[in-house]
């Protein structure tokens, strides 16, 4: 489980994530959700050690490791896997470098384990032919699906991924929500999902944290979220037509 | 005030940069791979600047030289001494300040602004000593290596114009070439080009880790990059030359 308590983080005057308590369980899809600009990646910078808090702890089962030396969070990280918004390739590294790109730096395998490996990530985010290509050569849905093999590599206890289906069309997006709810529930992982698609609410949420102006506002189910009747949260989940229409249907 | 912070950032990121690799393997490979992508793919604008400018000495000498007392093997002996203590170390780390300087600043610029940085420091690798410590070590390595050829090439460019325009006999700038010659201006060149190496490799280096922004700021920085390395090899050069040669 991941935890965080009271955390703060300004930059300069900006006062951004003020006073968040949250927890993020095992095996589920956690969604922090909110609108642009209101803290979501920073908090999920923070989390990852990313962005130094100002005050309050982040605790990865228990250990603190908001106080941790470098050294020390060097252990957790290992444990961590995350798929940035833009993927975070490595362009000058093809698709099978990438994924085993953390195999070579951490694992003692030999070359044909850490292959097997390759191939087994690759064939499970359904991209079995594609260890030769660059990055440049990728689609924006496939450089998502081999950043998740990627962040799969090291089999990590906990995952992030900030806004996964940006740039995505909806099919593309679906499949990578679908992709990363069958991973966190297939290895027990804990997963948290910063969104602002409503879609991946619906579609993927297990637990929602609903984020506004740095303050954690509401936290719930995918049911719960669509009957809170709190302003801030009905001016976010429905703000498009379709959603609107749905609400009264 | 920004210049005395800039510093101070410029030594903590060195103070991360050189501590022992996380996966020592990777970091000779690494090594390989920069000698060759900033080392011997520079080898061809060394080349064919070294030959000109050699040229260019040795013609500008002999026209200088009006006065029947001094020998015409005064060509090829200038031409010697102002390609090793001057023009191939500094000059030519200038012009690889421009090529290889850019290309380290917007490479790691690059990789900041599109989070490959912060994709390696959450799988636990310390990006400053992965990304930056190859390439300081790299250019080290084959900075003065590449110095060398401009040496021998700028020499050869020297007796090309002097052969071929009929200035100076082959004979006459080969004698000159070989007279009075110390060795030490040699180590003096390449202990020049070894800190010039340093200074270009890890203040690009710099320039391109605190990349903020997108593709304007990598520019930026790829700019800085050169002014402030070529800025830091003329000065480090008149202090060098006082050590080294005082």
């Amino acid at each position: 489980m991941i935890e965080a308590r009271n955390i703060n983080k300004s930059f300069g005057e900006n006062h951004v994530l003020k006073d968040v308590c949250v927890k993020f369980h095992p095996g589920q899809t956690n969604l922090v959700i909110g609108q642009s600009g209101s803290g979501k990646t920073v908090l999920i910078k923070c989390l990852v050690g990313l962005h130094e808090i100002d005050s309050g702890e982040i605790l990865y089962n228990d250990r603190v490791f908001s106080d941790m030396s470098f050294r020390k969070k060097k252990s957790i990280r290992k444990e961590i896997g995350m798929l940035f918004q833009g993927g975070a390739l490595f362009d000058y590294m093809n698709v099978e470098q990438n994924v085993m790109f953390p195999l070579n730096m951490f694992s003692e395998d030999t070359l044909a384990e850490r292959l097997k490996r390759v191939n087994f990530c690759l064939d499970r985010v359904n991209l079995p032919k594609a260890n030769k290509l660059m990055p440049s050569e990728l689609s924006g849905g496939m450089i998502k699906r081999v950043a998740i093999a990627r962040a799969i590599a090291l089999n990590p206890k906990y995952l992030f991924c900030d806004e996964p289906n940006s740039g995505l069309d909806p099919q593309t997006s679906n499949v990578i929500d679908n992709l990363i709810s069958e991973i966190t529930k297939e290895y027990k992982i804990t997963t948290v999902v910063n969104t602002h698609d409503m879609n991946s609410v619906m579609e993927i949420g297990d637990s929602i944290s609903f984020i506004y102006k740095g303050q954690l506002w509401w936290e719930g189910s995918k049911e719960e979220i669509m009957k809170t009747g709190n302003k801030e949260i009905d001016e976010f989940v429905f703000s498009s037509e379709l959603t609107r229409k749905l609400k009264w249907t | 005030m920004k210049l005395i912070s800039d510093l101070g950032r410029y030594l903590l990121l060195m103070k991360e940069v050189f501590v022992k690799p996380d996966k020592v393997k990777t970091f000779f490979r690494q090594i390989i791979i920069e000698i060759q992508s900033l080392g011997i793919d520079s080898l061809g604008i060394v080349v064919i600047i070294s030959v000109f400018v050699g040229a260019v000495v040795a013609i500008q000498t002999a026209y200088n030289i009006d006065s029947p007392l001094i020998p015409m093997t005064m060509v090829g002996f200038t031409a010697r001494q102002s390609i090793i203590l001057e023009f191939s170390p500094t000059m030519l780390s200038l012009v690889l300040a421009g090529k290889v300087g850019s290309r380290i600043a917007s490479e790691i610029g690059t990789m900041r602004v599109t989070e490959q940085i912060d994709a390696l420091e959450i799988m636990g690798i310390n990006p400053a000593n992965f990304l930056i410590q190859p390439k300081v070590f790299a250019s080290v390595i084959i900075n003065p290596v590449l110095i060398v050829f401009s040496i021998a090439f700028a020499l050869f460019g020297g007796w090309l114009a002097c052969v071929s325009t009929g200035i100076v006999t082959s004979n006459d700038y080969i004698v000159g070439l070989q007279s009075w010659f110390v060795p030490y201006t040699v180590s003096y060149a390449l202990i020049k080009t070894a800190v010039f190496a340093f200074i270009i490799a890890s203040v690009s280096g710099f320039q391109g880790y605190y990349t903020r922004g997108g593709a304007l700021e990598v520019g930026s920085a790829s700019t800085r990059a050169v002014v402030y390395s070529s800025i830091l090899i003329i000065t480090s050069n008149l202090i060098l030359t006082q050590l080294l040669l005082a």
